[in-house]
């Protein structure tokens, strides 16, 4: 039985953090995992250099990993960690902005030494004065020694050893939050079953620092966090890019077809290219491209042969895309492009999360060249999104990107699974009769023209980048290009038949109508519920359609008195909504650090605009 | 006995060819239409791919499925239909601007991926519709609109860059020479892999008579060897010369002089995988040698979209997972069903989405 203080609490966040080799990921990962298995509603966000192995021990080389977790709906990682655990003195400096007042840090107390002070760039040997955290609950844990210590008796080098500290904090944690260890256990026996000597050491370690935990207990507060009541079903943990890619294989199932990703390792994006190079058991052909370009090449050429055919980058490798995907706007081919936007211009912040490639997407390529854009806005509705923006290409013969961003490509969160039967059908627009068509021919309702694919008989015709006639010849008709333009952009704004309209999050009037999209609901839900709870009239509106625009959604801003955007850009939705939805003042929120918005930050300026 | 009994006209298409009076285009066209009809394949069954160029706009005067894409990606997006379906006979269309220059990297990731697809680059040396700037294999030191005191670069030979980046296939041909071409790309069709045929090609415009040269008719036999598998390399009009190794170089050498006979003169062998000779072939040039035509390399290797479909059967074979309702419920799930919970709600809830 533990004694120990208890602390109840409806929701904790944690942070681990270390130098990028400590393996600060895993242990973060794990804990999350266990959490939700555990009933926990969570919300992960990674956040780490991109730098491999940046300098040890310097506060560019701290890797960080934040979830938070608890008995009602999580929708955000916590602006602020309730815990920080904190593996050297650089891990302390780089958090110390993201703590929770009174938080409690556990540090080893090990590497306090000046060689590490002088690498994190304390001016003194005491971090917590320099850093003004006084008030925090610290406990100095003798982590890299008590890891020695346990794993003395075997014989494992230095560097395995001090692998395992990870281990050490792992088992601490798991017992200040009573969280049991079978799940860590089994990964661990799976992960090293080939090197049963590993697998012990870090075995015995993980219950040293649960011991540790139970036998230091009169210092250590110990936090018992309910489960979530949610709805019923099988849950698994999900982070958005592997949303994303399951959310083609289940269309690609759907419609009939086969998958094929043509794409290029970038950061944030890879992990949608790895999660269906893994899945050939259903049948995915994955071909890793020599660059963006043919990444994104070899998938319109599959899309011209009759797959489902997606690509995924981010941002630069999106720039690099454009000339291609205006080709598909043209040939009018089935295609989905995710960008999991990164912090820009140029190579940026590849790591750190941004939204400022809507207008890139929107208008980023030479000529008129109107195409449907999407945007998730949760890890798990990744695969909700991705499904749909297939639908949408397989059924209208357009192109759709996809916007998703780091946050959510890394981020994770538990997800009710759903059965294929819960998913709408996808029609693609096959053709049916040779006799009658012709390339450019449309569906006079949609606009979309038919879909004839090489190997089906009597439709051979030709496509192609050049401005065409109905029957598909080139024609430099300068009234036919007229009309083509228009007939494109027509097609795309055609979507909002296959699009909800928009509902809001509170009452539809009101005195501020806070306005996002993509990967900032967590966030925006979060804040706007604050205002909500203290009797404000504040309501949100948030977009996964961006184009075309849901078809209420001037009638919704025009119930209230103020409209504010906020988005990880300097105000490109902002402006984007000024042309389309044009006389009525739109207020902004934008950050540009790399960051999510903070739930308190947001807080603070929806008050300020009220009151404005 | 065939199948379908094609003639090249079935391979042509209604749209008016809008190349120059005069141009290599058309040969090369006719050729490839004959090829065609003689491979006895479904008419259904051909893609034709091209870039930009003059030469890329081929497929609109062909009755195949064809993509006119964009500048240097006919290779990429031809990579992407092949894998997709291997089951299809993709001929891509390419010049020497939109091969070597802009799309370089694509075109040799094609030909290291060995993907089955039959490329043929039409080199004319020079930019016919941009109306004549110097290209990727323009001899150094050629006056054009771009360098008009003479390019200071050299040029590629793309016969090196394709053994270079590993191919299995490459031939070389003349407009001039029909019959020639369309035997060419009979083997080219045959081979399994990237088969690669440049094609000199001349550009009456802009760069008229570049290959005059080599290709004058009247000098044909004294300025081509023709290769052929398993023959003597040998060529001039009393079919007096052939070549030789002298100190590990090629040489010229006149039979019945200085003791040489038939027997002396080197064999082709197109199918030998060591690449030393292929390459001194590809390289050998007017007046010291004669230009080599024919098919000068063609070995096996595996072939990309047929590795792509086996993988996906292997695979298959061994599977857990057959279905997409598996894959969600595999691995780390867990059931929530406590009292407090509440039933499941469809995400695509809406009515527009039924």
């Amino acid at each position: 039985m533990k004694d120990a203080k208890v602390i109840e609490l409806e929701e904790v966040a944690i942070r681990f953090s270390g130098d990028s080799g400590d393996g600060m990921q895993l242990t973060g990962t794990l804990f999350s995992d266990t959490s939700a298995l555990l009933g926990n509603d969570i919300s992960t966000f990674p956040d780490y250099p991109s730098e491999i192995r940046a300098p040890q021990g310097t506060v560019g080389g701290v890797s960080g990993f934040q979830v938070q977790f608890g008995k009602k709906k999580i929708t955000t990682p916590g602006d602020l960690a309730h815990v920080l655990v904190a593996m050297n003195p650089a891990a302390i400096k780089a958090n110390a902005a993201f703590m929770n007042p009174g938080g409690t840090i556990i540090f080893d107390v090990d590497s306090f030494s000046e060689k590490n002070f002088e690498k994190a760039q304390f001016k003194t040997n005491d971090p917590f004065a320099e850093l003004k955290l006084e008030d925090f609950v610290k406990i100095p844990v003798p982590i890299t020694s008590m890891t020695k210590e346990s794993l003395k008796d075997l014989e494992l080098d230095n560097k395995s050893v001090l692998r395992c500290k990870n281990m050490f904090a792992l088992g601490l944690i798991c017992w200040m939050f009573d969280r049991p260890l079978d799940y860590i256990e089994g990964f661990i026996q799976k992960k090293f079953g080939k090197k049963p000597v590993i697998a012990e050491a870090n075995l015995k370690v993980l219950h040293d620092g649960y011991n540790y935990g139970m036998n230091i207990q009169q210092a250590t507060p110990q936090y018992i966090v309910h489960p979530a009541p949610i709805e019923k079903g099988i849950y698994r943990n999900v982070n958005g890019n592997l949303a994303t890619g399951w959310g083609f294989i289940a269309a690609a199932e759907k419609a009939g077809l086969d998958l094929f990703i043509g794409s290029y390792p970038i950061t944030p994006a890879t992990d949608v290219l790895q999660a269906l190079a893994e899945r050939k058991d259903l049948g995915v052909k994955s071909f890793q491209a020599e660059d963006e370009i043919a990444g994104i090449c070899t998938t319109i050429g599959a899309a011209f042969a009759g797959h489902l055919a997606v690509t995924s980058t981010s941002g630069p490798g999106f720039a690099l895309k454009s000339e291609a995907l205006g080709l598909s706007v043209m040939a009018e081919l089935p295609i989905v492009v995710v960008n999991v936007q990164r912090g820009g211009p140029s190579t940026g912040l590849p790591t750190k999360t941004e939204q400022s490639d809507l207008l890139q997407t929107l208008y980023g390529r030479n000529g008129e060249s109107p195409l449907v854009v999407i945007a998730a806005s949760t890890p798990s509705d990744c695969f909700y999104y991705a499904y749909l923006s297939a639908k949408i290409a397989l059924e209208r013969m357009v192109p759709v990107v996809l916007l998703t961003d780091g946050f959510l490509g890394n981020g994770s969160e538990p997800w009710r699974v759903p059965t294929m039967d819960e998913l709408p059908s996808i029609t693609p627009r096959t053709a049916t009769n040779p006799e009658l068509f012709k390339p450019y021919l449309r569906d006079p309702e949609t606009l979309a023209r038919e879909w004839a694919v090489p190997g089906m008989e009597g439709y051979e015709h030709r496509i192609g980048g050049l401005e065409k006639n109905a029957a598909g010849a080139v024609s430099h008709d300068p009234e036919n290009h007229h009309i083509n333009t228009e007939i494109r952009a027509a097609k795309v704004d055609k979507v909002v038949d296959m699009i909800p309209e928009l509902e809001l999050d509170g009452e539809p009037e009101g005195d501020l109508l806070v306005v996002g999209w993509g990967g900032t609901y967590g966030h925006m839900i979060s804040s706007v519920r604050v205002m909500q709870e203290a009797g404000k009239k504040v309501s949100l509106a948030h977009f996964n359609y961006i184009k075309p625009l849901p078809k209420n959604t001037a009638e919704v801003f025009s119930k209230f008195k103020k409209i504010v955007v906020c988005e990880l850009n300097l105000g490109q939705f902002a402006s984007y909504l000024r042309d389309k939805v044009p006389g009525l003042h739109y207020y902004q929120v934008n950050k540009m650090k790399g960051l999510p918005f903070s739930v308190h930050e947001l807080v603070e300026n929806f008050e300020k605009i009220l009151e404005a | 006995m065939t199948k379908f009994n094609y003639t090249a006209k079935d391979f042509k298409s209604a749209a008016e060819v809008r190349w120059c009076p005069g141009c290599g285009d058309y040969a090369i066209m006719n050729a490839v239409q004959k090829t065609m009809a003689d491979m006895d394949i479904d008419h259904k069954d051909f893609a034709v791919i091209s870039g930009i160029g003059c030469s890329s706009r081929f497929p609109y005067y062909m009755s195949t499925y064809g993509f006119h894409t964009i500048h240097g990606r006919a290779t990429a997006i031809a990579s992407g239909v092949k894998s997709a379906n291997p089951d299809l006979t993709v001929w891509v269309i390419t010049g020497d601007g939109d091969s070597l220059a802009i799309g370089g990297n694509h075109f040799i990731h094609l030909v290291r991926r060995n993907i089955d697809l039959n490329l043929i680059l039409f080199n004319n040396k020079i930019y016919g519709l941009t109306k004549g700037q110097y290209s990727p294999t323009s001899d150094r030191g050629i006056i054009t609109k771009t360098s008009p005191f003479g390019t200071i670069e050299d040029s590629f030979v793309p016969g090196q860059l394709v053994l270079g980046s590993r191919g299995t296939f490459f031939a070389r041909s003349i407009d001039n020479n029909v019959k020639h071409t369309q035997e060419v790309l009979a083997d080219a069709a045959q081979h399994k892999g990237t088969s690669v045929v440049e094609v000199l090609q001349n550009c009456v415009i802009f760069n008229d008579g570049i290959h005059d040269f080599v290709s004058d008719p009247k000098f044909r036999s004294e300025r081509q060897l023709f290769l052929k598998k398993g023959q003597p390399m040998i060529f001039g009009d009393q079919e007096d010369k052939g070549l030789i190794l002298e100190n590990g170089r090629l040489k010229v050498a006149k039979i019945g002089e200085n003791g040489i006979t038939r027997e002396d003169i080197l064999v082709h062998d197109p199918e030998e995988d060591n690449l030393g000779l292929q390459v001194a072939l590809i390289n050998m040039s007017l007046p010291e040698f004669p230009v080599a035509m024919g098919v000068i390399r063609s070995v096996e290797a595996p072939v990309y979209d047929q590795e792509m479909k086996k993988q996906i059967e292997n695979v298959q074979a061994k599977r857990r997972i057959t279905c997409m309702d598996e894959l969600l419920q595999s691995g780390n799930t867990w059931t929530v069903d406590g009292e407090n919970c509440s039933e499941p709600v469809k995400f695509f809830n809406n009515k527009c989405f039924e």
